[in-house]
């Protein structure tokens, strides 16, 4: 059966359309395209807006502010955003960043979405046209979500104050085995005075590392520094079984990946 | 269901053709147009076989409906040899054995076309980038990385 495609020029227009039974926001398509080619016959209608605030990047004072459809390529390339340029090419191959929205990597189950444990790290907010959510709060309820994302917005981190690591079998990229994303910022002693550390691939959805977060405030980054936090790596977490990786190995491992991006 | 009309330059040519509504730019052109160049591997956006060049980007047309292609400029690989002679890329891949099976050529060539319009004299690093999202079950990749790294040679010696 064949998808109906409407297609409208308003967020608000596309938000009423997408009150129909079995019918899926439409952004790159590497996820509903990919679900109907696939056979998931819950989809049944594709809806997709041509809004233009979607498609744009707006840098100011230290604030970002993403919107919706805006391509991993577009992010991965933007001269203001050279910090997360690792983060958005680590999505795939050159002709999937060409297509992938930073709107569908906030639903992208794992092991995919590996720019939205980015965002995670970044302590993002995620909007829709009526509302502006913590991205933790997102993620946690995305699966009941039916208003079209429009933006990401996030605090710029201070320089160099943004870490970002993807683990994968293949060369130069694959799937995640894990990636880990963190901003740790540190005091003039070197002290680390917040944290915040963000995983994907150990759990269903990207998810918070809080006791290595934890462990690691008012500590240094050196091997003694960090012991305690790669200790407490893995508590909380529920790794996926997958083919690239199972949760046993990816257990094992996240202690040693953290281990290298928090020292690097 | 009402067919839906688009309208897009394929590989030079004005090109129109009424497809349904929700039908992939891959089934429009192999099915409907006639243009099999690009291959329907995995359908899933992980082979990169389907592989076209839309409005100077790389994109996969398994997973890009056609009515989003309207007014688009649209590069296979079938339109690449002018008169009958090959372009650089074709012949590259022809003189150092990078074809075997064939099925990933075309999303191989088109890869490497956008890395060459944009980055004429690539790094070994840049090609394998450039092709990472394209996957060869033949070759071992070793020669299809010899054969854009020797059509970049072969497009600067012709240019000096």
């Amino acid at each position: 059966m064949a998808l109906a495609l409407q297609t409208f020029a308003t967020v608000k227009d596309a938000n009423a359309a997408l009150k129909a039974q079995g019918s899926r926001y439409l952004g790159g398509g590497t996820l509903v395209v990919r679900a109907a080619n696939e056979g998931d016959v819950s989809v049944s209608g594709l809806i997709r807006s041509t809004e233009p605030s979607l498609s744009a990047i707006v840098v100011a004072g230290g604030k970002v502010r993403i919107g919706a459809s805006v391509t991993m390529a577009a992010i991965g390339g933007h001269p203001e955003l050279g910090m997360l340029a690792k983060a958005a090419r680590a999505v795939g191959g050159p002709a999937i960043r060409n297509m992938a929205t930073i709107g569908g990597n906030l639903f992208a189950p794992a092991p995919y979405g590996d720019f939205a444990v980015a965002l995670l790290a970044l302590d993002a907010t995620v909007s829709t046209e009526e509302s502006e959510t913590p991205i933790e709060t997102f993620l946690a309820n995305r699966d009941g979500s039916r208003a079209i994302v429009t933006s990401v917005g996030f605090t710029l981190p201070p320089q160099g104050g943004f870490r970002f690591l993807k683990v994968s079998r293949v060369k130069p990229k694959g799937i995640s085995v894990l990636s880990i994303a963190a901003v740790l910022q540190q005091a003039p002693d070197g002290t680390i005075s917040s944290a915040w550390i963000a995983l994907g691939c150990m759990a269903d959805r990207p998810m918070r590392a809080r006791a290595a977060e934890k462990a690691l405030l008012g500590r240094k980054l050196t091997e003694d520094g960090v012991a305690a936090a790669l200790a407490a790596a893995g508590e909380g977490t529920a790794p996926i079984t997958d083919p690239i990786a199972s949760a046993w190995y990816r257990a094992e491992v996240l202690p040693v990946h953290l281990g290298r991006l928090l020292l690097a | 269901m009402a067919k839906v009309p688009v309208q897009f330059t394929l590989n030079g040519s004005e090109t129109a053709e009424f497809v349904d509504s929700g039908t992939t730019l891959l089934h429009t052109l192999r099915d409907k147009i006639g243009d099999t160049s690009p291959k329907g591997g995995c359908h899933q956006g992980t082979c990169g076989a389907c592989s076209v060049i839309i409005d100077g980007e790389l994109r996969l047309s398994c997973l890009t409906l056609a009515e989003t292609c309207d007014g688009a400029v649209i590069s296979t690989t079938s339109g690449l040899s002018e008169n009958g002679i090959l372009h650089p890329l074709q012949r590259a891949f022809l003189d150092t054995f990078a074809t075997q099976c064939g099925f990933c050529t075309p999303g191989m060539i088109m890869a490497a076309k956008v890395l060459l319009d944009h980055t004429p004299n690539p790094s070994r690093d840049e090609v394998v980038e450039a092709l990472s999202g394209n996957i060869c079950r033949c070759t071992g990749y070793e020669p299809i990385i010899q054969a854009v790294l020797t059509a970049a040679r072969s497009n600067s010696q012709n240019a000096a």
